[in-house]
């Protein structure tokens, strides 16, 4: 049952990856503007300019361009960069030492502070606590956070002086650096994505907690903090973890307006800079990658819920 | 509690968009004008949120602004309630149909894309610029109220006045129309006030990073944009554009929140 249920997840996986790079392929080949030309300028001769797309690969067919690229990223190649002549997936493992972890730590941050919270939230329902998490988590789902990184910059690197405006020194530079530069950045990505998981973490408990097991748990004899480790916890866990699941991919890909307040050297900078630049090849690759670990992230979770709770694979 | 919420949404919702239409009519000082002589002064009578780098009003700056941000994410939330309801209704009156099956799978796909990447990809290929922020927010509407609508069109179709109108002979698409549409219309309100606060905030997101309105169609994120490299000597002008972001983000959440609870006290606990 569960290999049967992992075998169909499968097969939608591979569909999901195989129509999401047309798309992704599709969109980027109608950008207006030649890449050859544009990496040439102006005053390019033709047959400097006929020479560059041959070896770019420019003259071939859309479909030849497409199985080239597609069947090259499978095999770990994507591509040489147009602007950079450098190997695309050197430029994305670079940059992954930026982008991976930013969106652990500001994960970690996330999940350290919202569980907590919103569990305290739950248990003290209608207190001064909870309505003062739920005030705060409507504040943190409010703010724009590269205006939050702003006010950070301002208070803690201009004024206080504790932290750099931004900037990575890389980890050359030793742990401790290279986690500082973080700091502020990761704070900022984790506010919102904090703010939704305490409210996700408060509501799932207090319906586990309203239900008869947890009643039938305390009639046994449990107290309120065992019911609710033993029981409540567990249960509620799920709704959680989905959420955490489909936060670190989209930590790692939405750290792009983040990444351009602190001037880090990540994967969503190398996008945006991509972008200006008509390196298509590297935007389409890094896109790819990105929405890769969205749908594979998705997977695993997917699995691992019908792995705990039985009931969920006979669902579509 | 809850109701002060409502009220609080509400006002903040009215303050922002009644100074956006004020705007259209009059604003406090001409913000084409510049004043190079009155650049990055503080708060005073003259000019209460103090001047920018241009020595422009920022008050005025915000009042304008305001009509942009609302603009763009009040036409994105109407593609995506045009296009995703229309969906909705169709995948859920044929439901396990080839459309229902096209319909859902394609907004799988579209979850699967990091939102705010594709945006940054859309604006990027066909041009920065307000109409274009309107289409990438907009595309990421139509799945959210797709998806909503079919769920809640589902449980709609099992009920009995739904049987009475089939018995009576109505069609699908009738049926969709007349009955189940008028039946959503609180859900989809509410879903449309978060939605609308969203496209608030991607709005400004883009905007920021300078793919969103262009100048001289000042946009609060363009103006934080602007502000963050005079941020040590003019902290004022980061921090009023911000304020109207969080204010009207709030407002709307607030009364999105507060609609729901007034409107159907069940969907408590359905939406979010």
């Amino acid at each position: 049952m569960m290999l049967r249920y992992a075998a169909r997840r499968a097969v939608s996986l591979v569909l999901s990856l195989l129509v999401a790079s047309l798309v992704i392929f599709l969109v980027l080949e109608i950008v207006p503007g030649d890449p050859a030309a544009y990496m040439l300028g102006v005053n390019a001769q033709p047959d400097t300019l006929a020479a560059l797309r041959a070896e770019l690969g420019l003259n071939q067919s859309a479909t030849a361009r497409y199985l080239d690229w597609a069947g090259g990223m499978l095999v770990g190649d994507f591509g040489i960069s147009y602007t950079y002549r450098t190997p695309v997936a050197e430029m994305i493992a670079d940059r992954l030492q930026v982008s991976l972890p930013l969106a652990l730590f500001a994960l970690a941050l996330s999940t350290g502070i919202a569980l907590p919270a919103g569990i305290w939230a739950a248990r003290r329902r209608g207190s001064a606590v909870d309505v003062g998490v739920m005030g705060l988590t409507q504040l943190g789902v409010a703010i724009p956070n590269f205006w939050f990184a702003m006010l950070m910059v301002l208070v803690f690197a201009i004024n206080l002086r504790w932290f750099g405006a931004g900037g990575f020194p890389g980890w050359e530079a030793g742990l401790w650096p290279g986690l500082k530069s973080l700091t502020l950045p990761a704070v900022a990505l984790a506010l919102p994505q904090a703010s939704i998981l305490a409210r996700v973490m408060r509501s799932a408990l207090l319906d586990t907690l309203s239900s008869d097991y947890i009643r039938t748990a305390r009639a046994k004899g449990l107290t309120r903090a065992q019911a609710l480790r033993r029981h409540a916890l567990r249960n509620a866990m799920i709704p959680v973890l989905t959420i955490i699941g489909l936060q670190f991919s989209f930590l790692l890909a939405g750290a792009i307006i983040i990444e351009n307040v602190f001037f880090l050297p990540g994967l969503g900078r190398l996008v945006f800079q991509a972008i200006s630049a008509r390196d298509l090849i590297v935007v389409e690759s890094v896109v790819m990658l990105l929405v890769f670990a969205v749908i594979v992230v998705n997977f695993a979770v997917d699995l691992a819920y019908a792995w705990i709770d039985p009931r969920l694979r006979g669902r579509r | 509690m809850r109701r002060a919420g409502l009220i609080l949404g509400l006002f903040l919702t009215l303050l922002f968009t009644g100074a956006a239409v004020l705007s259209l009519v009059w604003v406090p000082q001409d913000i084409e004008a510049l004043r190079i002589a009155e650049r990055m002064q503080g708060p005073s009578a003259a000019h209460p949120l103090g001047t920018d780098h241009f020595g422009r009003d920022i008050l005025s700056m915000v009042m304008v602004g305001a009509r942009t941000s609302i603009a763009v994410a009040l036409v994105a939330v109407g593609i995506g309630m045009g296009v995703g309801v229309p969906l909705g209704l169709a995948a859920a009156a044929r439901r396990g149909g080839w459309l229902d099956e096209i319909i859902m799978r394609g907004n799988d796909l579209i979850f699967a894309f990091p939102s705010l990447l594709i945006a940054i990809l859309i604006t990027a290929v066909f041009g920065a610029g307000a109409v274009n922020a309107i289409i990438a927010i907009g595309i990421f509407n139509i799945p959210v109220f797709a998806r909503l609508t079919r769920g809640a069109a589902l449980s709609l179709w099992t009920r009995d006045f739904i049987l009475a109108a089939r018995v009576a002979g109505k069609g699908r698409a009738r049926i969709s129309a007349e009955h189940i549409l008028p039946n959503l219309a609180n859900l989809l309100i509410v879903q449309g006030t978060i939605q609308f606060s969203l496209g608030i905030l991607a709005e400004a997101g883009l905007s920021y990073v300078g793919l969103g309105a262009q100048p001289p169609l000042p946009s609060w994120g363009r103006m934080l944009a602007d502000s963050q490299t005079m941020m040590a000597i003019a902290p004022h002008m980061a921090l009023f554009p911000g304020l109207a972001i969080l204010l009207t983000v709030l407002g709307l959440n607030l009364l999105g929140d507060g609609l729901r609870d007034w409107l159907d006290p069940r969907l408590r606990r359905a939406a979010r």
